[in-house]
């Protein structure tokens, strides 16, 4: 059975998405927490590679992210710092892009509710204006069109068979 | 920037529970103010206010009927920013299927540990 994404726009400048998982909380919140795992995930459009995730999960420690489209090398790069940890159920922390296209950082809300041996996932990202919120749905928009199924369910087969370190 | 600020409006006025609201009534037909209004236990005036804002959006029109002036929903303009929200929803999904993979190779290693 498919587990459906909901996304859904909330007040002037939030934007809520919740998913469940097949899977207890502690181990969701490990794929969110420990690099090694966040980067076998966390892509985005197929046909890029995210060489650079470091993080120090803890109060007021920082992570950085970065992503390498395998064709051209172009970088796309984006960091924050985080501001609650409480494992496994609540990680607050902020999030601003190198070359941002929305004005200001937002500030992300992950909460995870185990019920049944399910997780279920909801992540606010709260921008600062409704503007910044609207522009990065619109980004949305022209990456999705690149990321076809077909081309997703090639990286989905190939991610199956990566051995975890 | 014109295109900025339609969307916003739309987003905007679709975040609030009373408009969504009257937005699916409207999806099952035209209606006046006063029938509007109803359902919702809410004064006339606090049902205007919020028709006014779906009106902005472009999301919803007053038909020609002089006495009753019906409001009726736009919906190719609702289909719009459902359009952008689906683009979003994909990159995301692209992820969490991802996620789905790796959390089942999680479970199958806890259930067996070395």
């Amino acid at each position: 059975m498919k587990n459906a994404l909901k996304i859904t726009p909330s007040g002037d400048r939030d934007l809520v998405m919740t998913r469940d998982f097949d899977a207890p909380r502690k181990l969701v919140y490990d794929a969110h927490t420990k690099p090694e795992l966040v980067r076998r995930w966390l892509l985005g459009p197929p046909g890029w590679s995210m060489p650079v995730c470091e993080m120090d999960v803890r109060v007021g420690g920082k992570y950085r992210w970065m992503w390498k489209k395998d064709t051209d090398g172009s970088t796309m790069g984006m960091g924050g710092v985080y501001r609650e940890v409480e494992a496994p159920e609540r990680l607050v922390s902020t999030e601003k892009f190198d070359e941002a296209w929305y004005p200001g950082e937002s500030l992300n809300t992950l909460v995870l509710v185990e019920k049944g041996g399910r997780t279920t996932l909801t992540q606010t990202m709260r921008y600062e204006s409704a503007a910044a919120r609207e522009a990065v749905i619109k980004s949305g928009m022209e990456q999705g069109v690149a990321a076809s199924y077909d081309r997703l369910e090639a990286v989905l087969a190939s991610t199956a068979n990566v051995t975890p370190r | 920037m014109q295109v900025t600020h339609r969307l916003d409006a739309i987003f905007s006025a679709l975040a609030d529970p009373t408009r969504r609201a009257i937005i699916a009534r409207l999806a099952s037909g035209q209606a006046s103010v006063n029938e509007l209004a109803q359902p919702f236990a809410m004064s006339q005036p606090a049902i205007s206010k919020h028709l006014k804002v779906l009106e902005r959006a472009g999301l919803i029109s007053r038909g020609r009927e002089a006495q009753r002036r019906p409001r009726r929903l736009e919906a190719k303009r609702l289909a719009e920013a459902d359009k952008w929200l689906e683009r979003y929803r994909q990159l995301w999904e692209g992820n969490y299927q991802r996620l789905d993979t790796l959390l089942d190779e999680l479970k199958a290693k806890e259930r067996k540990p070395q």
